[in-house]
């Protein structure tokens, strides 16, 4: 038998290369290894500058997060504030810094829109509401006392960006276009398929509550 | 006959459709399909290619003139209760599990078999035989919370649930119950939309909504009832023979079997 043959083979060949094998075996798994967990995923996400070097930073000197990001009156979440709103301030440089500079030549004069890249977008098929995700409802149960404030909820989701004085680096997937840090269904199903939630909170996991 | 025990929910989205009051003009369609980013086709006449998740129908009593009458049937998805089409999806794209019992489409999920739209007693289910397009400048058009379909997956009327998300955005904002929400927050674009007020809506296990009322009047009738489907739509006729079109009777048939 020929793997039979192999092992007398191998036992014939000494502990000198025995050792070698081995060796050869490790850094063999190594490289893999470092390929499969290294190598590849950088390869997999390219990075992409955000169009305007904004600081979360220094405007949280001046605001609270709700003052951009906010509910509208019908329900619906306002997301990431328009140029109209940056301009009520910023219709003339503020500061001497280059970024905003350069944003009021590109986006403020001419009143054109950001093209920020938004490291949660969803695919088209996901509904999601800022509404029903309220810190308050999770807080009447006192089920998790560690949510104090607002941004203990948001931070579930978004990454913090409070004390950063540049954009987060935003990564794209090469393949499916989709930013590496979005929700995936199964961080949704954390929560909505939770077996102690149910009954208990509105989060249910029906298509519907988060599909459409 | 039906293979799936009725599923019941609290809150039951139904519609009452008075078919005599329907005037077959279409708006309820025309909204429908604005509503819910129903590309235009070249050739709507194309029945095997034209893609409607509300089709008013025509109905006749087959008389001769001066007995000759007419009546309109605006069919939406019916919302089963005992839903046909989900029980035999082998991927569970289509479901009805939410509070409110309407049945969930989910396309991405959808595997294009089209084994729903075979058990489907109302052809409320309809084929992407291709890639919708939309002519230029027309895509601006296009809801953004209601998905858009690629070819290859079946998709079905959904009684506009994203108005439904929104209605129940806007009760959280005004500290009002989600889950109780009044009479006509939450209304489908072709309810909306019916100029000659034929088509209600509302929870129909709410006594005070108009639709339960309007359900258990005996002018009421549901479509292929004795299939056992028990849809959510209830159509409303004084003509007998409206009421009979609803189902399929033996030609010397005198009576509804029980």
């Amino acid at each position: 038998m020929p793997r039979h043959s192999e092992n007398k083979r191998f036992r014939a060949a000494g502990p000198g290369r025995q050792a070698k094998v081995f060796a050869g075996f490790f850094l063999g798994l190594a490289l893999a290894l470092c390929l499969g967990w290294r190598l590849f995923p950088a390869l997999m996400y390219r990075e992409i500058p955000q169009p305007v070097a904004f600081t979360h930073a220094s405007h949280l000197e001046l605001f609270d997060c709700a003052d951009c990001h906010y509910l509208r009156e019908d329900g619906s979440f306002s997301g990431i504030p328009g140029t109209e709103d940056c301009l009520q301030c910023h219709d003339t440089p503020r500061g001497d810094s280059r970024a905003e500079a350069e944003y009021i030549e590109k986006y403020a004069t001419g009143e054109k829109k950001v093209p920020w890249l938004v490291h949660q977008k969803q695919p088209d098929n996901v509904f999601f509401s800022h509404a029903a995700h309220d810190i308050k409802s999770c807080q009447k149960m006192g089920c998790h006392p560690e949510w104090e404030e607002p941004e203990d909820l948001c931070g579930y989701c978004h990454p913090s960006v409070e004390a950063l004085d540049q954009p987060a680096p935003y990564k794209e997937n090469r393949l499916t276009g989709y930013s590496k840090s979005t929700m995936k269904m199964a961080d949704c199903e954390s929560c909505h398929a939770n077996p102690d939630h149910r009954d208990l909170t509105a989060a249910n996991n029906a298509c519907f509550t988060c599909h459409k | 006959m039906s293979m799936i025990a009725l599923k019941e929910f609290k809150i039951r989205w139904g519609m009452a459709i008075d078919v005599d009051k329907c005037t077959g003009c279409g708006a309820c369609m025309v909204a429908c399909q604005a509503e819910n980013n129903i590309a235009p086709v070249s050739d709507a006449s194309d029945k095997r290619r034209a893609l409607n998740w509300l089709v008013v129908y025509e109905l006749s009593n087959g008389k001769a003139f001066p007995d000759h009458d007419l009546a309109y049937l605006p069919r939406p998805c019916q919302q089963c209760g005992t839903y046909p089409c989900a029980s035999v999806c082998p991927v569970t794209a289509t479901d009805k599990n939410e509070e409110g019992g309407i049945v969930s489409q989910i396309h991405p999920r959808c595997i294009g078999c089209r084994y729903c739209m075979a058990a489907c007693p109302y052809h409320a289910r309809y084929f992407n035989w291709q890639d919708p397009v939309w002519p230029r400048g027309l895509e601006k058009t296009i809801t953004p919370d209601v998905s858009v379909r690629p070819r290859g997956v079946v998709e079905k009327c959904s009684f506009c649930h994203h108005r439904f998300m929104w209605a129940k955005d806007l009760a959280r904002l005004e500290n009002r119950e989600p889950g109780r929400l009044r009479e006509g927050d939450y209304l489908p674009a072709c309810a909306e939309s019916c100029p000659s007020g034929a088509i209600v809506f509302g929870d129909l296990h709410n006594p005070t909504h108009r639709v339960h009322q309007l359900a258990g009047s005996e002018r009421a009738f549901r479509l292929l009832e004795r299939l056992g489907t028990e849809p959510q739509v209830y159509y409303l006729s004084r003509r007998a023979w409206v009421r009979r079109q609803g189902d399929n009777y033996l030609p010397d048939e005198k009576k509804p079997l029980p």
